[in-house]
C-alpha cells in the first residue's frame, strides 16, 4: 500500500491538484500552515470538524478523504497484532505507527496477507490429502510402513536381551516393511508426477465435484427426465464424458452424486416438486412427507432447483461424521468456507450431535443494520441403508433458504447470531 | 497381573511391534483387526486400555469410538487413538467425540509407553 494512501496525503494531494498554497487552505479553514503541514505528513490526527472544514474547502465528501484504504490497513495492522498478541504489539499505537511510518506499515500488511495466503495454500494441499482417496491411501500406507519400521527397528536397536526367535521375527519384518515401503513410495511418487496441479485447482475430487455443480448452478438439465436404471446410468456416463473432470477419483465423485440426483429428481419431479415447494411454503419436512422421501433428499432436491436471481438461491452444507464438509452450496450473505472457517455452532454440526433429530433454526449473520437473517433446517441421517451387520456410518445436512423465500422470519424471535469468532479449522 | 489392553490395529507389523513392547512391560495384550466388530470385541474382553486406529477396515475409529462413548459401560474407557491422517480436522474429531489421547503415526515406543501408562495411571 503506497504512502499516498492516507488521510493526510490525500488532503495534499487533493490539495495540490487543486493549485492551491498550503497557507491559504490553512487560512480558510482557520489553522497554521505549520500545523497543516503536519496534518498532511500524518504527524497529527485529523479528524471532526476540521476534516469537515478541509474537505469542504477542497470540493470533496470527508468519507473520500478519511476512509478506504487507510481504514482496511488498519483493519490489516490490527489483525496482524491479534494474532500474535504473545509479541505484546503496541495496539494502541497502530493509528500512529501507520501514520508515521506509512510504508513500513503497508509492508507488514502486506506480508500479514501474504502469510494468509500462503497458510490457505498448506491448508489446501493438507485437504487434498484428506480428500482425496488414492493420495490419502497410499500416504496412509506409506506412514503405516514407516511406523511398523520405527517401532521394530526400536526394538531391535534396545540393548534390552531378546530371544532369538523374536529378534529373527523383527529382522524379518524389517525387510518386509522397507521391500513394502519401496513400493509404496514409488506408487505414491508415480501418483502425483500424473496427477501434477496448481494447489487451487480443482485437484480433490470435492473440489472438481464443487466446480461441476457450479458450473449447471447444482441443476443437471439431463438428469430431470426422470431416468431409472439402465437409462438414468447411461445418461450419467453421457454427462461425464462430455465433462473435463481432472482424473478418476474425480469423476467417481461426481457419478456418486449424480447417481443420488437421478434417484432424487425420479421420486420428486421437477414440475411437480418446484409447484409443492412454493405451496409448502418451503418447508422440507411437508415435502417429505408429500413425496415419501427423507429429509436429506428433499434437502438436496430443493438446492436443485433452478433460482430466478442470486436472492433466491438456496444453499446447502453436508458433512460426514467427523465434520467434514463433504458438499457445500455457499450463497450471498452466508459463506461455507472448507479450508476454514467452519462455525461449531452450525445447526449443520449440533445436527450431526443429535442423530435423528430435525433441527429448524434461524440464523444471523453478524450484527446491526447490516445483519442478515437465514432459515435453516438440519438433519443427520444414515449415509447407506441400515444393516443388522454393520453399525451406521451419519452424514449431516444443513438447509440455507436466503430471506428473499422466508421473508416471515424477519421478526422472529432468539435468532442463533453467529460472529467471526468460534470457527472449525 | 498387569493392566489389560485391547490393541485395535490392522496392520499386523504395527500390531506385532506394539505387543511386544507392552508385554515387556507387564502388559496383558489382546489384539483385534476388523473394524466391523471392534466395539463387541472391546465389551468381550473388558480392557482398561483401548488402543485404536483410525483407519480400519469395514468401519472407522471415529465410528467405533462413538458408538464406546454412547454405551455407559464404555463412555469412560481410555483411548488413544492412532492415525496416520495427522490434520487438524482429525484431532478435533477425536478431542470431539472423546479421545483420550490422539497420536500420530508414525510414533515413538517411548511415547506409546508413556501415553499407556498415564492412561491406565500406573
Amino acid at each position: 500500500m503506497a504512502a499516498r494512501e492516507l488521510t493526510g496525503h490525500r488532503i495534499r494531494d487533493r490539495r495540490v491538484a487543486l493549485g492551491r498554497k498550503q497557507g491559504e487552505l490553512a487560512a480558510q479553514v482557520g489553522i497554521s500552515p505549520s500545523y497543516l503541514n503536519l496534518i498532511e505528513h500524518n504527524r497529527r490526527r485529523i479528524g471532526g470538524k476540521l476534516l469537515v472544514d478541509i474537505a469542504r474547502a477542497l470540493g470533496v465528501e470527508p468519507s473520500i478523504l478519511s476512509e478506504g484504504t487507510e481504514a482496511t490497513l488498519l483493519a490489516q495492522l490490527l489483525t496482524a497484532a491479534t494474532e500474535r498478541m504473545e509479541l505484546d504489539p503496541e495496539v494502541v499505537e497502530i493509528e500512529a505507527f501507520a501514520a508515521r511510518y506509512p510504508g513500513w506499515a503497508a509492508l507488514l500488511a502486506d506480508q500479514t496477507s501474504r502469510i494468509a495466503t500462503l497458510e490457505r495454500q498448506v491448508e489446501a494441499l493438507t485437504d487434498r490429502l484428506a480428500h482425496d482417496p488414492v493420495l490419502s491411501g497410499a500416504m496412509h500406507e506409506v506412514l503405516s510402513t514407516v511406523t511398523a519400521i520405527r517401532s521394530t527397528a526400536a526394538i531391535l536397536a534396545d540393548p534390552q536381551e531378546m530371544e532369538q526367535a523374536w529378534r529373527d521375527r523383527f529382522q524379518r519384518n524389517l525387510y518386509e516393511d522397507s521391500v513394502r515401503l519401496a513400493e509404496s513410495s514409488q506408487a505414491l511418487v508415480t501418483y502425483l508426477d500424473r496427477d501434477q496441479g496448481p494447489v487451487s485447482g480443482m485437484n480433490t475430487p470435492l473440489e472438481a465435484l464443487e466446480a461441476f455443480l457450479r458450473e449447471r448452478q447444482y441443476h443437471v438439465a439431463a438428469l430431470e427426465a426422470g431416468q431409472e436404471g439402465v437409462a438414468a446410468r447411461e445418461e450419467i456416463e453421457a454427462i461425464l464424458d462430455m465433462s473435463s473432470l481432472p482424473n478418476d477419483a474425480a469423476r467417481e465423485t461426481v457419478r456418486a452424486y449424480l447417481k443420488r440426483y437421478a434417484e432424487d429428481a425420479a421420486q420428486m419431479p421437477l414440475a411437480q416438486f418446484a409447484e409443492a415447494v412454493v405451496e409448502h411454503a418451503y418447508n422440507p419436512a411437508r415435502l417429505a412427507e408429500k413425496f415419501s422421501c427423507d429429509l436429506a433428499a428433499v434437502m438436496r432436491r430443493m438446492v436443485s432447483l433452478p433460482a430466478e436471481d442470486d436472492s433466491t438461491r438456496i444453499g446447502i452444507a453436508v458433512c460426514d461424521g467427523t465434520g467434514a464438509l463433504t458438499l457445500r452450496r455457499p450463497i450471498d450473505g452466508f459463506p461455507l468456507p472448507r479450508f476454514s472457517g467452519a462455525h461449531e455452532d452450525w445447526p449443520l454440526y449440533q445436527a450431526l450431535a443429535r442423530p435423528m433429530m430435525p433441527l429448524r433454526q434461524v440464523v444471523q449473520q453478524g450484527q446491526g443494520s447490516a445483519s442478515r437473517r437465514f432459515l435453516t433446517y438440519a438433519i443427520c441421517l444414515p449415509a447407506s441403508p441400515l444393516s443388522f451387520d454393520a453399525p451406521p456410518v451419519h452424514e449431516a445436512s444443513m438447509l440455507i433458504l436466503p430471506p428473499a423465500l422466508v421473508p416471515e422470519i424477519a421478526n422472529e424471535p432468539s435468532p442463533l447470531v453467529l460472529s467471526g469468532a468460534k470457527t472449525l479449522t | 497381573m498387569g493392566k489389560h489392553v485391547l490393541l485395535i490395529e490392522d496392520e499386523p507389523n504395527i500390531v506385532e511391534a506394539i505387543r511386544f513392547i507392552l508385554s515387556r512391560d507387564g502388559w496383558r495384550v489382546d489384539t483385534h483387526a476388523d473394524g466391523k466388530t471392534a466395539v463387541e470385541a472391546v465389551r468381550n474382553v473388558s480392557p482398561d486400555v483401548v488402543v485404536l486406529d483410525v483407519m480400519l477396515p469395514n468401519r472407522s475409529g471415529f465410528d467405533i469410538l462413538q458408538e464406546l462413548r454412547n454405551d455407559p459401560a464404555t463412555e469412560a474407557l481410555p483411548v488413544l487413538m492412532l492415525t496416520a491422517r495427522g490434520q487438524t480436522k482429525d484431532r478435533e474429531a477425536a478431542e470431539r467425540i472423546g479421545a483420550s489421547r490422539f497420536m500420530t503415526k508414525p510414533f515413538s515406543n517411548a511415547e506409546v509407553l508413556e501415553s499407556m501408562r498415564e492412561l491406565a495411571g500406573v
